[in-house]
């Protein structure tokens, strides 16, 4: 059994909250030079390159690339040897949001109450999914996430019938619905299978993995490059603006399910797609 | 590309000038406000009482920005979806509000009021809240202050970028930019 003081916990989430959105990632860097490049509408090069200057501007004066500095999604992987010690997990966590976001200058977007709507001040309480995993090691994953690609979100109960071709047709129609909402180029995040909620879960974690990295099943890999391919010939482009990269990624996430379902979500990601790790 | 600077606020000529798909650099003063701000301000406009600041003839961004840091003059200031101020949108236009900021797609009858009342929609970059706040050279609350990053903002902008999107024609850079590159 390894003690872990939920202190630290409180000070890694506070520096990943900064670090999340001062500095975009470099397997986003790549794809958006990717798609400076390749861009075929004038006006989405144009796009790229600001999204690029963007985030140097973002990196070099430590400011956050967007306004919207997020819900704090927080995916904690807990080793079952870890015995927490020295107060509330939960609380710790949270404690470390409010130490970030009040000391990163960062903009404060979470009303207590949905209907009420009283900003809560300290971007608390943060959204903390728990896996419980083999190991006496913590790994913590955050990942800010907008309001703007989180209302474009969707799920669907498909029906076994429907197969791969209801997969498809239903991904880029939330894309295409979504529009220039998300901020495109979008990362897409898939989830299918398990249940109704298990389904929402998955495409969230989808959105995790590092851009470009295809799913490890080569017949999804397969599956997401078709879907992919589907959303850049709708023609919706940077912003919206008309173009041929409305997406930089497709990513799914596969799990089991009843024999009577095939739930499917698709959960967008703006192409400030932060998510930071650390591992304590 | 070419780009075309505009000074705000922005006369009808000016608004009857801009074509959709145009790419403009904005200087002079523009005002923030977002869903809180417009959820009050409609109130005001039912009950036919006057808003806090005379927004006539002005434009409007939807931004609700991060905190600035020492020394800076904004925070982070980049635009949020404008599809959520549809509801008041029409209205704000009948006041005589010229201009709007943000990003994505409006509704029927904000087009609609768009082509009526002579205004027009401009984007700004959805996430390029860095950049952009670069051209904000001051920035001042003058009213609802309670509302945090939701208050109403004066700002002068200098060389601020935004892409025409909806002109006081009818024309839609969303629909017609989707036509020109889609290739389903
Ligand atoms: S969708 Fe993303 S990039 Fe766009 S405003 Fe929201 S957080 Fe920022």
């Amino acid at each position: 059994m390894r003690e872990v003081n939920v202190s630290l916990l409180t000070s890694a989430v506070a520096e990943m909250c900064t670090e999340a959105n001062y500095i975009l990632g470099d397997d986003v860097i790549r794809a958006l030079e990717k798609g400076l490049e390749e861009e075929v509408s004038p006006t989405g090069k144009d796009v790229f390159r600001q999204l690029l200057e963007n985030a140097r501007i973002a990196r070099e004066e430590q400011v956050p690339m967007c306004q919207d500095t997020g819900f704090a999604v927080i995916f904690v992987e807990a080793g079952q040897d870890v015995h927490f010690v020295g107060g509330n997990f939960g609380e710790a966590i949270n404690e470390g949001v409010r130490q970030g976001y009040e000391s990163g200058f960062l903009r404060k977007s979470i009303v207590k109450d949905p209907l009420q709507r009283e900003n809560t001040g300290d971007n608390t309480p943060a959204v903390i999914h728990i896996d419980i995993v083999p190991g006496d090691k913590v790994k913590l994953i955050l990942a800010p996430k907008g309001g703007g690609s989180e209302n474009m979100s969707a799920v669907k109960m498909l029906t076994p019938s429907q197969g791969v071709k209801g997969l498809v047709d239903f991904v880029v129609a939330a894309v295409t619905r979504a529009g220039a909402n998300p901020c495109p180029p979008v990362v897409v995040g898939v989830g299918l299978g398990g249940t109704f909620e298990k389904v929402a879960h998955l495409a969230k974690k989808a959105l995790l993995r590092s851009l470009g990295q295809p799913h490890p099943d080569p017949f999804y890999a397969g599956l997401e490059k078709e879907i992919l391919e589907r959303i850049n010939r709708t023609g919706i482009g940077p912003q919206g603006f008309g173009g041929r990269f409305t997406a930089l990624a497709v990513h799914m996430e596969v799990f089991p399910c009843h024999i009577a379902t095939m739930p499917a979500a698709v959960n967008l990601n703006c192409h400030a797609s932060r998510h930071v790790e650390r591992t304590i | 590309m070419e780009v075309k600077s505009i000074k705000a606020p922005l006369t009808d000529e000016d608004v009857l000038s801009l074509k959709a798909g145009q790419k403009v650099l904005i200087s002079g003063v523009i005002y923030a406000a977002r869903d809180a701000a417009h959820k009050k301000l409609a109130e005001l406009l039912e009950k036919g009482e006057p808003w806090p600041v005379d927004l006539k003839g002005q434009i409007i961004y939807y931004v609700g920005p991060s905190p600035a840091k020492p020394g800076q003059v904004t925070g982070s200031a980049g635009p949020t979806t404008s599809g959520r101020m549809d509801a008041y949108t029409p209205a704000v236009l009948r006041y005589g509000v010229k201009a709007l900021i943000g990003k994505g797609s409006r509704d029927e009858a904000t087009r609609q009021a768009l082509k009526d009342f002579r205004g027009v929609y401009l984007a700004a970059t959805g996430g390029a809240g860095a950049l952009l706040s670069r051209s904000i050279k001051e920035s001042e609350v003058v009213a609802y202050p309670e509302l945090g990053p939701e208050a109403i903002r004066r700002l002068v902008v200098d060389g601020f970028p935004a892409t025409v999107i909806n002109d006081a024609y009818g024309h839609d850079l969303y629909e017609e930019g989707r036509r020109q590159y889609s290739t389903e």
